[in-house]
């Protein structure tokens, strides 16, 4: 007697199918891969080889002018430059640090306003997508038009409690404040929503026990939500770290080449930007971004870093 | 309960005051580019003007914005399109075998400033005789979404259950039958979030633009600093263009609100 067993029909099934729809499916792994990462490879790493070479020769005018290998001199050369390098990096640096400060304690304090659900809240989760959405360089334009010392919206309402007007963006010293106060515009939404989707995700229990146990809404805070957040409070610094280390447009929009005429707000990213297409100092620009590279995955190893001892 | 309703009167202020000021240097804005110079300049007439379509029908046909409305259009589509078909298939196979190295590679996009890229893309492009084409702007904002929608797919298909495709392979179909049958239909609101947020990074984008187009097919983004001149600003244009660039983007974002926000908040919380 002829028993037929399940396991049968998709054997033979298989063996239906021609020999190349096999082999697809044996190297399924790669074949739906490859495709992406030769994109990535050939878009990403080898003109990243390639700034790296170029680091390495005194390249400037063109990539294809006569160049010579000189080794380690450009890193030596900015590394001592305390006129334009350090300075950018000095910027760089108090850009990130404050805008960050700023985001991440402003962020949070208004997911925490928006965690318990409450009539009208749609409406301000809109609100906050806004400025997340808007294009950066229209943002910076944006606040060109209100931070005008002559016509602009800030100073006619400083004039309205009696304060001096500001140059705001165009003051050697009040132009990087100006601008990261932009950033934060900007971006504290992007921190409040990461917040908030972490918020959303704890668990009732240990607040309710904390409350039991008679813990005040700030102690419940302070040693139960905080440390229960903590890893998503460090993913939103790491996500945000990484686009203001690399901040562009709004300084682009709001000062222009150089970072202004003092280069008031000239970071790392416009800095190389400078140096490789308004002057083509290509060689110089390539060590500036190599270093600028090697700044960002080292804050980010720290930071990836504390986020498996928090969650420890 | 005495401070319970002291609370909720602080929040109610607190958070009418942060909603205020999120929106209204966005309605200044607009505003502006209602306004004539003369009001833009006479600040007696901040808030009370007679709105004038004037900026509109400089931006819209003195300076060609539908080209490059049609320009950044294109090229947002296009990436995002080019990116969902490499990156799709490519996150799903990166979740179902674990290859985190690989990720990491393509991850680290996001992370190299795009500086470092743009010389040499600029040369190479140069040979191609691609620069100034709008090719090579979809290449280079590939590099932006491509990232993007492997981060958002990875996270999503490792959230569907591998036993839906166990189903599949017991039934007679290959794997790759499961998972264009399978998988592809069930992520559809991953691929739409992923494709949503590809959009409107890729309609946002400036530098590459600025390097890589040319007066023909440049977008948004660095055609509002035709508005910009050495001299002196025409701010009732810049306002005007400066809204027609976020007001499309920031409707659109208000229809597909859930999806922006779980592509902006994709892998914050998981391990």
């Amino acid at each position: 007697m002829a028993t037929i067993t399940p396991t049968k029909a998709p054997r033979d099934a298989s063996l239906a199918t021609p020999g190349w729809v096999r082999w697809a499916n044996d190297h399924r792994k790669w074949l739906l891969a490859a495709p992406a990462m030769i994109f990535v490879a050939a878009l990403i790493v080898i003109p990243l080889v390639w700034t790296g070479y170029l680091s390495l020769t005194d390249t400037e005018g063109s990539v294809r002018a006569d160049s010579e290998f000189v080794g380690i001199q450009n890193y030596l050369d900015v590394l001592s430059d305390f006129d334009r390098f350090w300075p950018a990096v000095g910027r760089t640096a108090a850009f990130t640090i404050v805008a960050l400060l700023f985001e991440v304690v402003l962020g949070m304090a208004i997911a925490l306003l928006l965690w318990r659900p409450f009539k009208g809240q749609k409406w301000v989760r809109v609100a906050i997508l806004m400025p997340l959405v808007a294009t950066p360089v229209a943002v910076g334009m944006m606040w060109r038009l209100i931070f005008d010392p002559n016509i602009g919206l800030a100073n006619q309402a400083l004039g309205w409690v009696g304060i001096a007007p500001q140059p705001w963006l165009s003051g050697q010293y009040t132009a990087l404040p100006t601008t990261i106060f932009i950033d934060v515009w900007q971006w504290t939404p992007m921190v409040v929503l990461i917040l908030l989707a972490g918020l959303t995700s704890l668990s009732d229990e240990p607040q309710e026990a904390a409350r039991i146990d008679g813990a005040s809404t700030w102690q419940r805070f302070r040693h139960v939500t905080l440390p229960l957040l903590m890893p998503t409070v460090i993913v939103a610094v790491l996500l945000r770290g990484i686009d203001a280390l690399k901040t562009f447009d709004i300084l682009y929009a709001t000062k222009g080449r150089g970072g202004g005429s003092f280069h008031e707000v000239e970071t790392l990213n416009v800095y190389a930007y400078g140096l490789s297409f308004d002057y083509n100092e290509y060689g110089v620009s390539s060590t500036v971004l190599i270093l600028f590279f090697l700044i960002i995955i080292g804050s980010m190893w720290a930071l990836t870093a504390r986020r498996k001892e928090a969650k420890r | 309960m005495k401070p319970r309703r002291a609370y909720q009167v602080f929040r109610v202020a607190a958070l009418t005051f942060v909603v205020l000021s999120l929106l209204a240097p966005l309605i200044w804005m607009i505003s502006a580019s209602f306004k004539t110079n003369v009001d833009i300049y006479d600040t007696s007439k901040a808030l009370v003007f007679s709105p004038t379509a004037d900026n509109y029908f400089k931006v819209l046909q003195q300076a060609n914005y539908v080209q490059f409305i049609v320009n950044s259009l294109w090229v947002a589509f296009a990436a995002t399109v080019a990116s969902l078909i490499l990156g799709v298939p490519a996150a799903y196979s990166m979740s179902r075998f674990n290859m985190k190295k690989s990720a990491l590679v393509v991850l680290m996009a996001r992370v190299i400033p795009g500086v470092s890229l743009l010389v040499p893309w600029y040369y190479v492009f140069a040979n191609l005789k691609m620069v100034g084409g709008s090719g090579v702007l979809i290449l280079s904002h590939m590099f932006v979404s491509l990232p993007l929608v492997v981060y958002i797919m990875m996270g999503y298909f490792d959230s569907v259950p591998a036993e839906l495709e166990e189903a599949a392979l017991v039934d007679g179909m290959t794997h790759l039958g499961a998972f264009r049958r399978i998988m592809l239909p069930l992520s559809v609101p991953g691929i739409a979030t992923a494709g949503i947020l590809s959009v409107i990074f890729s309609w946002n984008n400036f530098m590459f633009a600025l390097v890589l187009s040319d007066a023909d097919t440049k977008t948004l983004p660095v055609a509002i600093f035709d508005f910009v001149g050495y001299a002196s600003i025409d701010w009732g244009g810049l306002m005007a263009a400066a809204t027609v660039v976020t007001v499309p983007i920031m409707l659109i974002a208000l229809f597909v609100q859930k999806y922006v926000v779980s592509g902006l908040t994709a892998g914050a919380t998981k391990g």
